[in-house]
């Protein structure tokens, strides 16, 4: 038990390890990153994800002015909804929901890939062909996620506004211009950043568990399924514990 | 280059999975320009054997050189060198589901050199008529059939011209008459590209076809090494049993037998 903990510790340092050297390093030591490949992984990652990260964004900005508004109206301080809606998507709830979104689809599909490719047999083709299996695979989706999930987070930002905007100014009778106004002064640039900030780390967070559950791979197609479930549930646990930390920090240092 | 006369030397390899001991110091030579088949039942080491040889895995003890240089101790940038003299030709093929065959073989072509567009496809174009598939470039690995995709895996590991060229189990999962044809591909390599060729099978009629230095594993220990006609005339007792397909026989006493249904 010691010893096989021992060792996935050790696995994933490596695996971390060599993610940041073939991603951030390698490249100006000649070994570029593969453009095409990060591209591509752009587009499925991010521009894939837009529809449900829109939808998702636009109800959770509903339901927020709803539950807000269920309790500022006993006080009187409906105007506040803009408010709360504004400061807790931008800095809380947009980068948790586009991350938990981005690890149910983009994880789990790292996991997937890389998992059948060890099974395969095809990443020890690739380290035989004198090919970084990391940089090959890892290198190109820790790059698209590094800027799809903060880009993704603040398209769920506008829309969710957008969605507790609508919710106030038909349900809730508010006025739009007032609604505007509140939005614009309550929310600063600060909220906004660190929410970004996070959706960034989280960005890492899922492709770096992914990558490491698909190369723990050792057996055939069951423990790839099992290694995809286990992806998405470790990168949701460690994106809150990030999520934690960084909140934690940002109360503090900002 | 041919500064040795073997291409491979290994000496006193040994290796654990865990606390089992997988190759018990395994000490042999494989001669360069000639086939090598390296004969086993499932299990016997033969594919952890040549793991450590294409250095996937790092042997516990012993050496492994290759064209007399040593290997385990190198780092991953100078083992790639190394591995720029290799092909290998996988069990099920390893292509990349995501490129096409004529990507797949490009591959290699286009991490380790800076060739032209042009000219990397002409290249291309001949590795894949040297298997028998012009025309099917533009194909993507799912709509190959098993021997198809075994071609297209020989291409990629021909692609860079590889000194050595590594086939595990080439002949598994593929009806007789696509395993004659790919045991004659062996063989025109060998002959017309003079390559060191080392094949892992367990398949007795593709031995017979491609051999000359036979070495036969059993329980991670060397049973056998030399020529075909030394394998054909050996009286060990395993190694008839191996040609002539007898079963393993298994003789308990009632006492042990009863030992083993009980569960003790």
């Amino acid at each position: 038990m010691a010893f096989t903990l021992r060792k996935d510790i050790s696995d994933a340092s490596r695996i971390i390890n060599n993610s940041f050297y073939w991603t951030f390093i390698s490249p100006f030591r000649g070994k570029p990153v593969r453009v095409r490949a990060t591209i591509s992984e752009m587009v499925k990652a991010g521009y894939n994800s837009v529809p449900i990260v829109a939808v998702i964004s636009f109800f959770v900005g509903i339901i927020l002015a709803l539950q807000a508004a269920y309790q500022l109206k006993r006080v009187g301080a409906l105007i506040y909804v803009a408010n709360l809606v504004g400061v807790s998507l931008t800095r809380e709830l947009s980068p948790i929901l586009t991350a938990i979104i981005v690890s149910g689809r983009s994880g789990s599909a790292f996991a997937a890939e890389i998992g059948s490719m060890k099974a395969a047999e095809e990443v020890d083709a690739l380290v035989t062909m004198g090919i970084n299996p990391i940089r090959f695979l890892v290198s190109p989706k820790l790059i698209a996620l590094m800027v799809m999930v903060p880009a993704l987070t603040m398209l769920s930002d506008v829309i969710g506004i957008s969605g507790g905007f609508l919710l106030s100014v038909s349900v809730l009778d508010m006025h739009p211009y007032n609604y505007y106004q509140q939005t614009i002064n309550a929310l600063l640039v600060k909220d906004v950043f660190t929410g970004l900030i996070k959706a960034w780390a989280f960005g890492m967070v899922i492709t770096l568990v992914g990558a490491y559950q698909g190369f723990k791979v050792e057996g055939g197609a069951e423990e790839v399924g099992r290694r995809t479930t286990s992806s998405v549930v470790a990168s949701i646990f460690l994106v809150i514990i990030f999520d934690l930390f960084f909140t934690m920090l940002f109360y503090y240092f900002t | 280059m041919q500064n040795t006369e073997h291409a491979i030397e290994v000496t006193g390899l040994r290796t654990w999975y865990g606390d089992r001991e997988v190759l018990k110091g395994l000490t042999f030579t494989i001669p360069r320009g000639k086939t090598t088949v390296i004969l086993g039942g499932s299990g016997c080491g033969k594919s952890t054997l040549l793991k450590h040889v294409i250095g996937l895995l790092k042997p516990s003890e012993g050496s492994i050189k290759f064209n007399g240089r040593e290997i385990t101790t190198l780092d991953e940038p100078e083992m790639d060198g190394v591995r720029g003299k290799m092909g290998v030709l996988f069990q099920g093929a390893a292509l990349l589901n995501s490129l096409t065959i004529a990507d797949n073989v490009a591959l290699p072509i286009r991490e380790h050199t800076r060739i032209n567009e042009a000219t990397l496809q002409i290249m291309v174009r001949m590795k894949l008529d040297l298997v028998g598939l012009s025309g099917f470039d533009h194909f993507y690995p799912s709509q190959l059939s098993g021997g198809m995709k075994k071609r297209a895996g020989l291409a990629r590991a021909l692609a860079l011209d590889p000194e050595i060229l590594f086939f595990d189990e080439p002949s598994a999962g593929l009806d007789p008459v696509t395993a004659a044809g790919l045991d004659e591909l062996i063989m025109k390599l060998r002959d017309v590209f003079r390559m060191t060729i080392i094949v892992v099978t367990h398949e007795l009629p593709s031995v017979f076809a491609i051999a000359d230095y036979v070495i036969m594993l059993d329980k991670g220990q060397i049973l056998f090494a030399g020529t075909l006609d030394g394998l054909r005339a050996s009286d060990h007792p395993r190694i008839r049993m191996f040609l002539e397909r007898k079963p393993e026989q298994q003789t308990y006493s009632p006492d042990d037998y009863f030992k083993v249904i009980a569960g003790e």
